[in-house]
């Protein structure tokens, strides 16, 4: 039995994790290739034209996977800088710096889709809906936390700043979000329902096929780019020196 | 021996106030800053009374947002460039009273003065008297939100370059609530209605703020300062 206990902090320290993560990238970076190719497909020759919108609402295919993703990433980047501050962890910390990037991107496809999306269904661009306005500070959320992080030189010092910022910004993310809301009914503004009309099942097929995807993308993404982190930060390294001499 | 803590936190806010009565003009520039930003609205909208009445809360609450921005620089960067910080980090009280005590200082000395002249600023806007009033009370009860949030980004950004444009982006999304709970109040007197709710929601997140805030300022000032 004793034989079979996986010793899980074994893979959080970065010389243990490094060529794990390299193991895992070509199989994450294949089955997001596998279920764009699938989803990518279903999307455009499966699912059914609408009646109402036509082919324009192809879009939320991408569109609602990315804004999915967006918050979501932004919940776990919070988690791993929790966790990198309190545990001292270093590999925490580089994964939230890693997933920084990411979600930020994922949030700003949101944002594009939708708005062109937007121009087609509703006749404009952009309205101040709730959804879309909580997206943008999202946004904003992201690009604070990147750049506070970027500004500080010392590593041990832009972790830990960088975890204070994501776990305000998470406590603040529900409170921004209802009081956009109010704000939004308040000022009558346009009223969308955007969701009124039914999916099919293979329109609903299609969209978790990419969001699949998206979710898989990130995680081979994400290892790549920690990889890159723990190269970075850690090139003194004993281990990671002799990797240089024989590679 | 070390001061009892109410002492310690008397103290504390009080030579804040003497410090920045020693440097009045930062604290009027701040003043002049706010009063400036809402004077502009007028000439770049034009004089259309309707329209001023229609935009004065968020202007006025817009404004109040960028002049407590630009004061969040002095909250602890004197302390921190001349060493003051780091002996305040070692007395023997909590940190988070002493968070609290700045903080305090810090509105009375850059945000009290906003809140005393906005209704003289509202009434340019042809704000009715009662709106004047529930302005005054809008911004009493979110401005020292604005202070305590802002001090976690001062703190975060302590010593960084670029710290002024920085603690912008992180603090003004932070902000947003305070801004539509705020407009939010005076809006609805505009418009005749109750601005109660508004008010109520002000409070809870002064309340919250209260509580988290300096929390998560302590925080940050141990990993600035290190």
């Amino acid at each position: 039995m004793s034989k079979l206990k996986i010793h899980w902090y074994k893979y959080a320290a970065p010389v243990n994790f490094y060529p794990l993560a390299g193991k895992m990238i070509p199989f994450f970076t294949g089955l997001t290739i596998i279920l764009f190719a699938i989803g990518l497909y279903m999307s455009f020759f499966v699912a059914p034209v609408d009646f109402q919108q036509g082919h324009s609402y192809r879009i939320i295919f991408i569109h609602v996977p990315a804004a999915w993703m967006g918050m979501f990433l932004y919940v776990l980047m919070a988690i791993y800088a929790g966790i990198g501050w309190a545990f001292n962890a270093r590999l925490a910390s580089m994964m939230a710096t890693a997933i920084a990037p990411t979600g930020a991107i994922f949030t700003f496809i949101s944002l594009v889709t939708g708005s062109l999306w937007g121009k087609p269904a509703w006749g404009v661009f952009w309205v101040w809906d709730a959804r879309m306005t909580s997206t943008l500070i999202l946004m904003f959320l992201y690009i604070g936390f990147i750049s506070l992080q970027s500004s500080i030189d010392d590593t041990r010092r832009a972790d830990r700043a960088g975890a204070v910022l994501a776990l305000v910004g998470v406590i603040n993310v529900p409170i921004i979000y209802f009081s956009v809301q109010w704000w939004n009914t308040l000022h009558q503004g346009a009223t969308l329902t955007a969701r009124s009309f039914k999916m099919a099942p293979s329109m609903l097929a299609a969209m978790f096929v990419l969001m699949g995807a998206c979710w898989l993308y990130s995680i081979a993404i994400v290892l790549v780019r920690v990889r890159l982190i723990i190269k970075e930060r850690e090139r003194d390294a004993p281990w990671l020196v002799e990797e240089a001499v024989v590679a | 021996m070390a001061a009892s803590i109410p002492s310690m936190f008397r103290w504390l806010v009080w030579r804040e106030l003497l410090l920045a009565w020693r440097r009045r003009t930062d604290v009027l520039a701040t003043l002049f800053f706010f009063i400036i930003v809402v004077s502009l609205f007028p000439l770049g909208v034009g004089p259309e009374p309707q329209l001023l009445r229609t935009i004065a809360p968020g202007v006025v609450w817009v404004a109040a947002l960028l002049a407590s921005m630009l004061a969040l620089g002095r909250t602890f960067g004197n302390d921190y460039q001349d060493g003051t910080l780091e002996q305040l980090l070692l007395t023997p009280q909590p940190l988070f009273l002493i968070v609290l005590a700045k903080v305090l200082a810090q509105w009375i000395v850059s945000e009290l003065p906003l809140v005393l002249v906005a209704p003289v600023l509202g009434m340019q806007f042809g704000l009715s008297q009662n709106t004047l009033w529930i302005m005054t009370v809008s911004l009493l009860l979110g401005t020292p939100v604005l202070s305590l949030i802002g001090s976690i980004g001062a703190a975060l950004t302590l010593g960084l370059r670029a710290a002024n444009v920085l603690v912008a982006l992180l603090v003004l999304p932070l902000y947003i609530p305070v801004l539509i709970f705020g407009a939010g109040a005076i809006e609805s007197t505009v418009n005749g209605l109750e601005p109660q709710a508004y008010l109520l929601l002000l409070g809870a997140t002064l309340v919250l703020a209260l509580a988290f805030a300096p929390w998560a300022t302590s925080a940050a000032l141990r990993i600035s300062v290190e």
